[in-house]
Formats: C-alpha cells, structure tokens, sequence
C-alpha cells in the first residue's frame, strides 16, 4: 500500500508539475460506481486510495466534497457531481472535471452520498497528502496536528514526501519530528526503526514517550510446558514472588481457561443453598452452616456425592502452576526494536527524572513565595509589634475583593491590576489604622484578648464581605500579559503569574528591609518595639508610630490579597486558606526577623511541595503531615529558624 | 478554719439546683413524658446546648483558670463523638446486617456478617475493609473507653510536646489551632478510614432500643444535665482546692510559680488532658444527639466559637461559661434559624440569617474591650462584689493580664 502511495504521489506531483488536465476523476469515480455509491468501511480502501493516487487535480475536492457529504448521484446514469441546494426541493449540479453546471434537479432524481464515521475518518486519511502539501501553512499545520492526534501507518509514505517541498522552517522541523515517531511505530524495516528510536532516545516530549511506550508494553501470558517461539519475550515470571502472587498467577489460568475456577464463598454458599434436602446440607443441619469449618465439610460431602464441582485444594493449585510457564510479552515481535526502545525509555526517564525534579523545586518556590507573601504583612504586625492579628486573612481577602471591584470599574486588565494594587493598600491601611486606633491599642498588655478581639473582627468582616459579595467566587482576572506559561519543556513549565508573584515577594522583601532599615519610621518602629517607654521620652511618639506601622503591615496584606486573588478563586474564605499558614510561616522562620519569615516560607513551601511529591493524589494528607510536622520542629527550635538572641528577645 | 467545699463555693449549690429545675421543667413540658409543649427538636437543641455548656466549663478551666487559650478543645470534643459514633454506626449496621442476612437460606458465617457492615459503613467512601481504628468498635465498653482514651492521649502527648518546649501565650494558641486544622484535614480524607467528608451518620438511632426519638432525646437531655452536672462539680472541686491555687497562680505569674519549686508543665499537662476528657465526654454526649458528626464540626473556627462563649459568659468563673455557652448558642440557634424577626430600614433589610455573625463578632469585639469579665460580671453587681482597689499601674481590667513590670520587659 506505501507503494501505491508512492507511486500516486510521484503521479500527482508530475501533474502538477506540468499542469497537465488530462486524468479526470469522473470515469475513476464510474470505475468504482457501486462502491461508491454504496460506501462502506470494508469496501471503500481500495476505492479511496485509486481516487487519491489517480493524479486528477480534482481528488482533493472530490475527496473533500465527500466526506463534507455534499457529493450527488444522478440516479439516470449513475454519474457524481457537486449538489448545491438551490430550493427545497431541487439541487444545481456541478461537474468535478470541467467545473461546469450541469443543471438543476429535483431531488427524487437524486441520491445524496453519505459515507459513515469509518468511512469518513478513510477520507481524512486520504487527504491529508493533499493537505500537507497545500499551500496554506495554516492547513499543513492542521494536517500535522491532526496526524499526530491519530497517527497510522498510511500516513508515513506521504510525510515523508512532504519534507522537503517544506518550505516553512518551523513546519519542516514538525514534519522531521513527526516523520520519526511514525518511522518508529511503524516502518517495515527494523534497522530504520531503531535508528529512529536512537534519534528520539534523548528527547523529553510526551509524544516520544506516547510512542515508545505501546512498544514496550506488555501482556502477560501462560503456555503448558515451555515457552512458545516465535513471541517476543520480555521477561519469564515464577508464581511466588511479590509481584506475581500463586493466586494471581491461578486467576490467568482460569481466565486463560487451563483450569477449574476456584469455588468462591460466594459459589460455595449458592450451592450448598441449592442441595438443602430436609434441613441438612450433606447431612450437616443447616442451622450449624454458620462457621466456615462446617461449610467446607458440607461442600465436601456434596462433592463426593457428585453433586458440585470439587474444591479446589492448594496443593491442586500449585500442581496446575507447575505444569505451566509464566511470562511476559511485547506487543512489538522484534527484539532489536524493543530493546532499544527500552534503553531509550531508560534514558528518556532519566532525563524525565532530573526535569521533574526541576519543576518540582520551582513550584515549591512558587508556593513558597505565596506563602511569604501572605505572611510578610504578618511579619510586621505580628513579628515586630508582637500584636497578634487573626484578621490578617480577613485583610488579604479585602484586597483582592478591592481588585475585584476595581476590576468591575476599570475593564482593562492591566489598568485595572495598576490601579488595584495602591487602592489595596489604601484600603487595608485605612482598615488596619482604624482596627489599631478602635481595638487594638487598648490590648497592647493583653496578647490574647487581642487575639481573641482580632478574631472577633474577622468572623464580621468575613460574614460582612459574604453579605456583600455573596458565597460565589468572584473572578479577579489576570491581566493577558500573564496568562500562559513559561514552557520549558514538556515537563518543566512555570506560569507567569508565579513568576510575577515570586518577583512580587522579591520586591515586598526589598521594600520592607529599606523601610525598616533605612527609613525613619522603621527606626522609630524598632525603638518603640525594644523600649516604648524609652522611645517616647525620645520624642517619638508611640501611639502614632504604631498606628502607622500596624497600617503599614494590613496594606502588603491588601497587595498580597490582589496577588493571591489572580490565581485563587475570590470568596470570603480566602483568608481562612492563608491564616494558620501565615503564622506558621512566621512562627517557624522566627518571629521578629524578616530573613525568618523567608526562611519559613521556604521551608514550608518546600517541605508542603515535598510531601505532595511523595503522595501526589493527596494534598491534604501534605497539610495534615506539614502541621504535625510544624508541631514536632517547634520542640526542637522554640523560637523559630533564626531565633533572636540577647536583648531583643522579648516575650 | 475548715470550711466545707459548699461552704466555701456557694454558686455550686445554686447552679446544681437550677440545673436540676431546668430538667425537670422541659422534662415535664416534652413530648416524651410530659405535657407535650417543648416539641422533641427543641428537647434536642437543649441537650446539646447542655453539652456545649459542659465543654465550656472545661474550656473555662484551661483558659479562664489556667490561663492557656486552647483553640482545640472541640477537636477533643469531635474525637468524642467519633468514638461514640463509631459503635453507633458499627452496632445499627449489623443489626440490619443480620437482619438482612438472616432472610436467606445458609446462615452468614461472622466473616459474612463483618463483611456486609464493611460494605454498608464503607461503600461511600469506596471500600469495604476496616480500618485499623475501628478494631474495637464492636465492643460498647471499649469503645466508651475511646471516648476518653483517645482524645485524652491526644491531649497527653500534644500538652507535652507543646510544654515541654515552653511553648505559651499566643503561640500556644496557634499551634493548638493548627492542630485542630490538621485534625480536620486529616479527617477529611477518604482513606483516613472515618469516612472522610460524609462523617457518621444516623447516631440519632440507639442500636437495639425500640423507644421513640421523643424519649430518647429525654434521656440524652438527662445524660447531658448528669454529665454537666458531675463536670461542673468535679471542676469547682479543682479549681478550689490546693491545685486550682497552683493553677490560678500558673495563669497569674508562671515563672513565679516555677520558682516556687511547682513543676509548671505537669501542672499544666494535667489541667490540659484533664479537660480534653470532660470535651470527649460532652462530645460523645452531643454527637447522639445531633445525629451526624463530620470533619466540618473539628474546623478551627468551632474552636473559636467555644472561646467566644466562654469570653462572652466571663471567663474565671465556672458559672459564667455555662451562661455564655447556653445564651450564645441557643441566641445563635435562633438567629441563624430564621426566626428572629428582620429589621427594614426602609432602603435595607436587616436579615438575621445573614447579619447575626456580624452582631457576634463585633459584640465579641466589644465585651473583650469593655466586660472582660462577661456576662458573669452582672452577678457581681447583684451581689455588689467589687474587685479590690490594686495600686500601682493597672495595665488592664483582667486579672490575667500581664502586669506592669512583665509588660516592659
């Protein structure tokens, strides 16, 4: 069939080449009238592949007509035009060959061709030799695509051919790659395949993997006495072992049908149900058939009796095993190809391997800096004022509803973001300088009445935004900018919005040392953390520098809530996600130090990234051991990664 | 001068008799025996509400008394009513088990029987084999013994890690919620083998008592009020003898109570465990009661809730837990059921359903800034009881609070 492939395409290429007309496709199409008229999958091959390789100029509309299912037959003689519907009733003719209009007919004189799904998806195959070498790039790219959704054997031939007529770089580079699989999965000849399989061995591509893998699978078999020759076998079992259980290895047999099935509880108690003769079962009462001691002796009976298949014993069972050969096969008959094609795995694996574990470190980066983002404004209020704020959470949320609504206003994702961010932290800081003045001021002495009183306002504010903003999640889009991913590879890929948000927490982390250190009211706030009372005989005033510093920590809370809400869905539970998290965040990096809540973070971040590794399917298994282990590390460094030491530790 | 335990805590008296009046009354006014005014459902919310108030009472002993805010004592009380939960649900299934069995013509083998529950209890959460923790569910005594065993070894080990490293104050705090948190996660598992999110269900069902809901919800209440009763008895017995001293100055001062020579983390251990059991035991109590207890009911937010009764009741007195847990929830119960009336302002109305949260929180906010001693504080005023004149700065209105000196270190 290559061949005939082959030789078609040679035909049309010259006819093409030299423009000729002469091959029409009418007396093609009359060759093969009754099949066509009457298409079937079984039938229609040989038919599809003449149209194909005939050389006309008008297979590709022909072809593409049909499967369109607007090909007509003029029941008088049995010819095929194009149908178009002109009224209700009657359709214009046009001939494939001179392009002509045939004339108009009512659509008794008519048959419509409708080929099948089976039919159609042969059309599609057909064509695509048409299509790879269409002039449209766009329609050679679907052609590709559509080959490497449901590649065949078929389609090798006309690939092949196509490369080198490419002219577009990128699509020549997709066809060679193509070219390859298909070479793998399905050239006739072995050294080909391997070579190709040797080409593709250091390649990380899901494809690679999707076509190498169905060669190495494998079956698993049973033969009496020795092994077959002739199969190509991957491995001989013995029944025993941890992998093959003697009861596994019993069921093939049974399924194979080289055994008696075994009598299940299920079977043993049906027929010892259908031998009840005066109350006993094999003289025993049925009352007694309540142990399974005296089901096994009922059953005996019976089956010495005749009346039921024996039971199948352990030493039967291991005698069938013995007598039998256990192996495993591949699909794939040649040696040579499934053996390079398992060293290409093993390479490709590698590879694979060392690439996983490289995108795991990123995405726990990420999770990391999410969560020194959602702690950093904790760091503030909580790791150098010492108040404890359990509506931090409840400030994070505000600001990403404060992106939503800005959202609503300004349409344009990017504005919207711009404008959000300072409007955030406005409104966070208003919020945190009002809750400082109203609440929390009074409890400086009291940490847990603050945290009690910080809790009461976040259970209002969170029932508050549900009263507002309803219990549906509100969409807080990213701007276009940063939807996509940064594609690696295959396998190692990070979306741009965590890499902004990793860039966010840079900055945040850089913004909160400067102020801290280098700006008067971060001098102010670590003296009036060390000494309020010393500070305010200094002239400062503590109760201002408070204020500003408290409004300073809600506000970054309000930007990390716009940064969280990008790719978290916003509700007035978002806080709740982030609060304990938070605290541990800061509690393990060390409270009072900024390199701490960093620390923290990725720790958390890395350890959390770890776990889900270890037992990806469940991620709150990860949160619950993240916990228990946060519990179990505190013993061992009370006061966090890095510890304050000398005066200022408070307590 | 030895003054007998009455003697010296008359609110004991008073509040045993209220309580035993209050069962007396709805026992009287229900469905079951009486004259049928209280319908069932509301002898029910009143049997939890007793349960409530009796985790109260221990929340109050670990913070009100001892000074340690504990956001984890409903995960003590949620372990309790798994417990109790899971010989409900083991014993009920295999009667109908059994019973189902029983139809056909070859009796089940046990392993037949143990299977068929495996598959009822299990089959939601696509399994049918049980889990290591439910090896003793078939057995009532055992599993009573859950109840407190396993919650209290929680608390034991938790307390001591958590003390041992000197761990106080908020952080303690936190990491109490973040165990309540990973507890809930945990439970919220399908393979943590107690069902995952569907929780047990239909504990409303005594296994092998043919009564009526309206009686066994009298019953439940006069478990509930016996077991507040005996909790509240045996905490002021606590708190006013020699170790409630120990503690109360634990609460005040720690490191002078250290200094003392007192082993500070064993006290506090045992005050911790101690109360994690009474939880367990008002969970097992509550559970039946409500008739379906899930991983939601361990969120860390119930925890904050029990605080906030306490808070509200006025903490360091064992009556005002009681009163803030049974004002609060039962308030609660009737705002967010829909009839507390709404309030229209014209251009908005007021649903209670939504704002009542709203109320508590802010109202939450306002009795820790104002009445930090609660609700308690009115029965100061009745009996125009004053708190001493203290010299010196004053630095908050609690007792508990940090003192002058320790607040400028």
């Amino acid at each position: 069939m290559i061949r005939l492939y082959f030789a078609g395409f040679a035909l049309l290429l010259s006819c093409l080449t030299a423009t000729a007309q002469d091959a029409n496709i009418q007396p093609i199409l009359q060759e093969y009238q009754a099949e066509i008229a009457k298409s079937s999958r079984k039938t229609i091959g040989p038919v599809i592949d003449a149209i194909a390789s005939s050389g006309s100029p008008h297979a590709q509309l022909m072809l593409e007509t049909w499967a369109a299912k607007n090909i007509w037959m003029r029941k008088s003689d049995g010819l095929f035009f194009v149908g178009e519907k002109t009224d209700t009733k009657s359709y214009l003719l046009t001939d494939f060959d001179s392009g002509d209009v045939v004339g108009s007919y009512p659509k008794s004189d008519l048959k419509q061709l409708k080929p099948n799904s089976g039919v159609r998806a042969m059309i599609a195959t057909a064509l695509v030799q048409f299509q790879l070498m269409d002039p449209d790039a766009a329609k050679r790219q679907d052609a590709l695509t559509s080959i490497q959704r449901d590649p065949g054997p078929a389609l090798l031939a006309p690939l092949r051919t196509s490369i080198d007529s490419e002219p577009d770089p990128t699509l020549k580079a997709q066809k060679q790659r193509l070219e390859r699989l298909l070479t793998i999965g399905y050239d006739q000849d072995t050294k080909t395949r391997v070579d190709a399989i040797e080409d593709m061995s250091g390649e990380l591509g899901v494809d690679v993997r999707a076509t190498l893998n169905p060669l190495v699978a494998k079956t698993l078999n049973v033969a009496t006495g020795d092994i077959p020759t002739g199969v190509n076998v991957a491995a001989t079992l013995e029944p025993g072992t941890d992998q093959f259980s003697k009861a596994d290895a019993y069921d093939l047999l049974v399924a194979k049908g080289m055994a008696p099935a075994l009598v299940s509880s299920g079977d043993m108690r049906s027929a010892l149900a259908a031998n009840i003769e005066g109350g006993r079962v094999g003289g025993i009462p049925v009352a007694q058939l309540d142990t399974d001691a005296a089901r096994n002796a009922a059953y005996a009976a019976l089956a010495d009796a005749g009346k039921v298949p024996p039971l199948i014993t352990q030493a039967d069972m291991d005698t069938a095993l013995a007598s039998h050969v256990f192996f495993e096969t591949f699909a794939e008959p040649s040696a040579e190809v499934t053996t390079a094609a398992t060293d290409a795995l093993k390479a490709i694996n590698l590879k694979v391997g060392l690439n996983q574990a490289l995108d795991l470190t990123l995405d726990a980066l990420s999770l990391a800096s999410i969560y020194f983002l959602a702690a950093i404004g904790l760091a503030i209020t909580f790791g150098v004022m010492g108040v404890i704020n359990m509506a931090h959470g409840e400030f994070i949320m505000m600001g990403a509803y404060t992106g939503y609504v800005v959202q609503q206003i300004i349409p344009d994702h990017t504005l919207s973001i711009i404008v959000a961010i300072p409007m955030a932290f406005a409104v966070t800081f208003a919020a945190g300088v009002a809750m400082e003045r109203l609440v929390i001021r009074w409890l400086y002495d009291r940490p847990l009445e603050t945290l009690l009183a910080t809790f009461g306002i976040s259970i209002a504010l969170q029932q508050l935004a549900k009263n507002i903003f309803g219990t549906q999640a509100r969409p807080l889009t990213a701007p276009g900018w940063l939807d996509g991913a940064l594609v690696v590879n295959d396998v190692v890929s990070i979306s741009f919005i965590r890499i902004a948000i990793f860039i966010l927490a840079l900055v945040f982390l850089g913004v909160f040392l400067f102020i801290m250190k280098r700006t008067r009211l971060g001098l102010e706030t670590r003296a009036v953390t060390q000494n309020p009372r010393m500070a305010a005989s200094m002239g400062i005033n503590p109760g201002k520098v408070n204020m500003l510093t408290f409004g300073f920590g809600s506000g970054i809370a309000g930007i990390a809530g716009v940064a969280i809400g990008l790719f978290a869905k916003v509700t007035s539970e978002l806080g709740n996600d982030y609060i304990v998290q938070s605290f541990m965040t800061v509690v393990v990096g060390g409270v009072g130090n900024i390199w701490g809540t960093l620390a923290g973070a990725a720790m958390i971040g890395f350890f959390q990234k770890g776990i889900e590794w270890l037992n990806p399917s469940n991620t709150l298994a990860a949160q619950t051991y993240m916990i228990a282990f946060i519990i179990i590390f505190i013993q061992f460094r009370p006061r966090g990664i890095i510890a304050l030491k000398g005066r200022a530790v408070g307590d | 001068m030895q003054r007998s335990f009455i003697a010296k805590n008359p609110s004991v008296l008073i509040f045993l008799a209220c309580l035993a009046l209050f069962t007396l009354i709805v026992t009287v006014l229900s469905e079951g025996f009486g004259v049928g005014v209280v319908s069932t459902s509301f002898v029910k919310t009143l049997g939890k509400t007793l349960c409530l108030c009796l985790v109260a009472v221990a929340m109050d002993l670990i913070w009100g008394f001892t000074g340690i805010l504990s956001l984890g004592h409903f995960a003590f009380f949620g372990l309790g009513g798994y417990m109790i939960g899971m010989w409900l649900m083991y014993e009920r299934t295999r009667l109908i088990v059994v019973e189902s069995l029983s139809q056909t013509e070859i009796p089940p083998t046990k392993s037949e029987i143990i299977d068929g529950i495996g598959n009822q209890i299990f089959g939601v959460v696509g399994s049918s084999d049980f889990p290591l923790i439910w090896a003793f569910s078939d057995s009532l005594f055992l599993q009573l013994a859950m109840v407190v065993l396993v919650p209290g070894l929680l608390a034991l080990v938790f307390g001591w890690l958590a003390f041992r490293s000197r761990v106080t104050g908020v952080y303690l705090s936190i990491l109490t919620q973040a165990m309540t948190l990973a507890l809930a996660l945990y439970l919220f598992q399908n393979d943590s083998g107690l069902r995952g999110n569907n929780g047990l269900s239909g504990l409303q069902n005594l296994p092998g008592v043919a009564a009526s809901q309206d009686e066994v919800s009298l019953w439940f209440l006069w478990a509930s009020a016996l077991a507040l009763g005996l909790g509240y008895l045996l905490a002021a017995w606590v708190v006013s003898g020699k170790l409630g001293s120990v503690i109360l100055g634990i609460r005040d001062n720690e490191a002078r109570v250290r200094f003392l020579g007192y082993s500070v983390e064993t006290y506090k251990l045992v005050v911790f465990t101690f109360t994690a059991c009474i939880a367990a035991i008002a969970g097992a109590l509550y559970y039946p009661q409500a008739g379906i207890i899930n991983p939601a009911e361990i969120a860390p937010i119930a925890s904050i809730y029990l605080a906030v009764w306490v808070a509200i009741g006025g903490r360091g007195r064992l009556y005002g837990a009681v009163i803030g847990a049974a004002f609060v929830s039962l308030l609660s119960t009737w705002f967010t059921g829909g009839q507390a009336p709404d309030i229209p302002l014209g251009f908005y109305t007021i649903k209670w359903v939504d704002w009542w949260l709203v109320l508590l929180g802010l109202s939450f906010v306002a009795v820790t800034l104002f009445t930090p001693k609660g609700m308690g504080g009115l029965v100061d005023l009745l009996t125009q009881r004053k708190s001493p004149n203290r010299h010196g700065a004053n630095l908050g209105p609690d007792d508990g609070a940090l003192r002058e000196q320790e607040a400028s270190q």
